[in-house]
């Protein structure tokens, strides 16, 4: 016997060289096909993180910010299991409200946004900087379950959207905390160091939200944001039945916009753009694409917003029937069906001939034990330690 | 002349030994414990060892044996090579059977370890491999190569192991790996535009290397009015499916478990066909179908693992038969389709099985066998398992109830192994770089005894890729990639302490400032006063 080793891979050789046959040939065709419509765009699966940083009644305009943005990302296939809500959820049940159980985005009551499938996340006091931060990198502790994580990989596309009161460079979480841009930066850095995305579409809509994307510094980040710094997102129109604005402009007509995308759509990210203009927004909308790789033009807003999955046709398969051959079971023996029967729920027999437990002796703890110290203390310091020896 | 309250000289002398005395202790003392209990807790790293983790330069050693057949050398080669007697005799019927026999005789006579390879050369006029079938590949980790340097007269044993070099590297290159497999495998961190459009549809279509996969087999009955469906799940699994996950325990834990869902509709309207007399959905409308069912599949809320789907639609008696066409308007045979990095969908059309007049609801019994073929050969491409293209000449056998080929096992392996060492080597480096610019970060213990551990177990798994030894080589980059994952993303790792340094001014000025302002001031006085002594001094010996 020789032993020949092979150190490092070696250069690959090329199959395009070669004289194909007819067969092989057409399968390299529908191969070629296949993968023309896989690079279209990079990923496999989306995500979406909506975030409602304010609390209290005034502040209702930003849940339906939220809910709004939610109930499109549903609408155009993103499942919950990818949409992580953080929501302080206190309008719905709140005792001002005066209808209820909803949410309305438009005056005259016209939309309820909050419907009766919204799977909440984060709510009430959970919605922190801490928490979002937690969501974004990964560290999360092993309790949390599923719906709580954001279990992206290096093929996802995730969409994060913002609102609430901001500053140059921060983000009022919740009237007690704020996120500033720099640490929102290094958080998607960190993501990116995990390849926990591939790309990213980062939606603000606060006062001075332009401030917030200022300092991001990874590959594949698109931003827009409602406002530039110095100018102040305003709100869009107020109910007079319920007292307090419906909702922000830019989100408005964001909304409004994606109502007209369907799964299917081909909308490009600079019609995205061209979202409230300054006519419409008073405030001047901004974006920021130096750091994507591909030509925002190109870019379908169904790739952030959608689920649109890319999907093959199975062509192999395995064959499996081989005829006279029972199917054999791995493993072992196979387990015999033992009859299952429910629990009694209300166990009659136990309650009815009850007898006393007999509960298992323990020596007196502590407690017991220095009550007593004190009161012999107490005692032989008033009567005089000569009634001791009539103790013992 | 100014009036200063005048103190006699000792009471002076007590003042400053007391003014010097405290700032003695703020600074000796003060300082120090200061310093000490506003340091963060951060455990030692093996900084060393990570930063030479950035410069990790591979090896991949594939152990070969060639073992040369009765008539490939001539009679003076063969006394060069050690020669041991391997006879096999076969009686065979058909010339299909006869190579499967011979490819599985030889597998039993040889032992092959993980990551090896055994070549046998056979001559040229042998009539074991038909005309136009240059090599075959078995099951095993045997190929079977009819050897073109037959008898190269005169030539030493090296001469003719030189000559088969080019045809031995294209097998094993089919075999284990090649460049395209290893970039592949590293995609996420190289360049794009290195590896090859193929190479990266295959790295989108499979999941990435986890510690846990979950599987989850559902069957979605749409019309329970009509059609009572029985399917034998747990036996078809026992039988199809977990022989290949058991070969593929030293890769992944996997979970798997089954449902059935009434009512469950495909979010698409087919059209009907009536050249075909059935309803077809095209190739493009099979993007939109898998988001509505999506909703109602559920998955495993305790763990975090990727989740595999495998979905059987039985179509409802008004839409029956339901097939499937592709971008040529051609019926598709196994009537299924899948999407990379989720699972798949196979459509099973049950109309044949009852006539017009029958009474609903039918029992219909779905044959599993048809059924799981097409699983499992999609479970084998999400879990990475490539479509190789074989080079010309060569016929690999295909794997068939096993599930798959060794030497199909150990290309994952190879490509896991080192997927598995850059990602790990990746997130310690990133880790190690996140804690020296966060200076404030608390590093426990823990965290540094999990990088530690994965500094070990990688450089453990680099030298087992060396050496050759794959199995061993899987684990330990198993155990670095947990390792690392452990710490990279250990909760207590968030950088919300972030001071920019003008907030810390902000903090420490208001507490030490005006404690620090009476401190320096008496210091100075007594060091002018002392000044002052000292000219007068040299002014009265003077």
């Amino acid at each position: 016997m020789t032993y020949v080793s092979l150190l490092s891979p070696v250069v690959c050789v090329c199959v395009s060289h070669f004289v194909l046959i007819g067969r092989t040939s057409a399968f390299l065709l529908l191969h070629q096909a296949r993968a023309e419509r896989f690079f279209r765009s990079d990923h496999t699966n989306n995500w979406a993180v909506l975030v409602c940083t304010s609390r209290f009644w005034f502040n209702y305009r930003h849940v339906a910010n939220t809910l709004s943005v939610y109930r499109s990302v549903k609408r155009l296939g993103i499942p919950d299991s990818h949409i992580v809500l953080m929501l302080a959820d206190d309008m719905a049940c709140n005792h001002r409200n005066p209808k209820p159980a909803t949410v309305f985005s438009h005056k005259n009551m016209e939309l309820n946004v909050y419907g009766d499938d919204v799977e909440v996340d984060y709510r009430g006091y959970e919605v922190t900087v801490e928490n979002f931060l937690r969501v974004l990198t990964g560290r999360l502790p092993p309790s949390t379950p599923r719906s709580k994580r954001l279990l992206s990989d290096d093929h996802s596309n995730i969409l994060i959207y913002l609102t609430g009161h901001g500053g140059n460079g921060f983000l009022k979480f919740q009237d007690s905390e704020e996120i500033s841009n720099v640490e929102l930066a290094d958080a998607f850095e960190q993501m990116w160091q995990k390849r926990r995305y591939n790309e990213l579409l980062f939606i603000i809509d606060t006062c001075q939200g332009a401030s917030m994307y200022e300092r991001f510094y990874s590959p594949n980040l698109m931003a827009l944001a409602s406002s530039q710094v110095g100018e102040d997102s305003l709100s869009h129109q107020p109910d007079l039945a319920i007292g307090v604005h419906l909702m922000d402009r830019y989100t408005f007509y964001l909304l409004e916009f994606l109502e007209d995308i369907h799964p299917a759509s081909q909308a490009n990210m600079n019609d995205l753009f061209k979202v409230c203009p300054k006519s419409q927004c008073v405030s001047t909308p901004g974006h920021r694409t130096d750091l994507f790789q591909r030509d925002p033009g190109s870019v379908l807003i169904t790739d952030f917003f959608g689920s649109v999955r890319k999907v093959e046709i199975t062509m192999e398969t395995i064959n499996l029937t081989v005829p006279g051959i029972p199917l054999e079971r791995f493993g072992g023996e196979p387990h015999t069906e033992t009859a299952l029967a429910y629990v009694d729920q209300l166990p009659v027999a136990q309650i009815i001939h009850q007898k006393p437990k007999q509960k298992d002796w323990h020596p007196p703890d502590g407690f017991i034990l220095g009550l007593w110290t004190l009161i012999l203390l107490v005692f032989f310091r008033t009567y005089g330690i000569k009634h001791l020896k009539h103790i013992f | 002349l100014s009036i200063r309250p005048v103190l006699s000289d000792p009471e002076k002398q007590r003042g400053r030994s007391a003014a010097v005395a405290i700032a003695a202790l703020v600074i000796a003392a003060g300082i120090p414990l200061w310093w000490k209990t506003t340091e963060t807790y951060r455990a030692w790293l093996p900084a060393a060892r990570i930063g030479e983790l950035e410069a990790l330069q591979l090896e991949l050693r594939v152990e070969v044996e060639v073992v040369f057949a009765r008539g490939t050398l001539s009679p003076e080669q063969q006394k060069k090579v050690p020669a041991s007697r391997i006879t096999y005799e076969s009686c065979c019927k058909s010339k299909s059977l006869c190579l499967v026999e011979a490819d599985h005789a030889l597998h039993t006579l040889t032992e092959t370890s993980c990551g090896s390879v055994v070549i046998y050369i056979i001559p040229e006029a042998s009539a074991l491999l038909p005309q136009d079938m240059r090599v075959y590949v078995g099951r095993s980790r045997t190929a079977l190569l009819r050897s073109q340097v037959a008898s190269v007269v005169g030539a030493g044993l090296p001469e003719v192991l030189a000559a088969l070099d080019p045809q031995m590297e294209q097998v094993l290159q089919t075999m284990s790996f090649n460049h395209q497999d290893v970039t592949a495998a590293l995609t996420d961190r190289l360049r794009p535009g290195l590896s090859t459009r193929d190479s990266l549809a295959d790295s989108m279509r499979a999941f990435k290397s986890s510690p846990g996969y979950e599987i989850t087999f559902s069957l979605l009955n749409p019309d329970p009015k009509h059609h009572q469906l029985h399917w034998d799940v747990e036996a078809a699994l026992d039988a199809y499916i977990y022989p290949l996950l058991h070969k593929m325990a030293p890769v992944a834990n996997f979970s798997v478990d089954s449902q059935i869902l009434y009512y469950a509709v495909l979010g698409v309207n087919p059209r009907y066909d009536a050249s075909a007399s059935a309803y077809t959905l095209s190739a493009d409308s099979l993007a939109h179908v898998i988001n509505p069912v999506e909703a109602r599949l559920g998955s495993n809320a305790a763990s975090s693992n990727p989740v595999l789907n495998f979905l059987l639609y039985v179509p409802d008696s008004l839409h029956s038969p339901l097939i499937i066409r592709n971008d040529q308007k051609q019926e598709v045979a196994s009537n299924a389709f899948h999407s990379p990095r989720w699972g798949g969908i196979m459509v099973y059309n049950v109309d044949g099985a009852y006539g017009n007049d029958t009474q609903f609801p039918v029992d219909i019994a779905i044959d599993m066998s048809r059924v799981m073929g097409v699983f499992l050969s999609q479970l084998r491409l999400m879990l990475g398992f490539q479509q190789t293209g074989a080079p010309p000449g060569f016929v690999l056998e295909a794997a068939g109830r096993e599930g798959v080929a060794e030497w199909e096992l150990d290309r994952l392996l190879w490509s896991r192994s080192v997927e598995n060492v850059a990602t790990a080597s990746a997130s310690i480096t990133s880790l190690a770089q996140l804690l020296d610019q966060i200076a404030n970060i608390v590093i426990n213990d823990n965290i540094a005894q999990q990088v530690a551990s994965a500094v070990t177990a990688l450089q453990a798994a680099v030298a087992e890729l060396e050496a050759g030894n794959l199995a061993l080589a899987l684990e330990h980059s198993r155990e670095a990639i947990s390792a690392s994952e452990r710490a990279f993303f250990d909760p207590s790792l968030l950088h919300l302490l972030y001071f920019p340094d003008d907030q810390k001014f902000a903090i420490y000025i208001p507490l030490f400032l005006p404690m620090c302002v009476p401190i320096l001031l008496s210091l100075l006085k007594i060091f002018r006063e002392v000044q002052q002594h000292r000219a007068e001094k040299r002014a009265k010996r003077d």
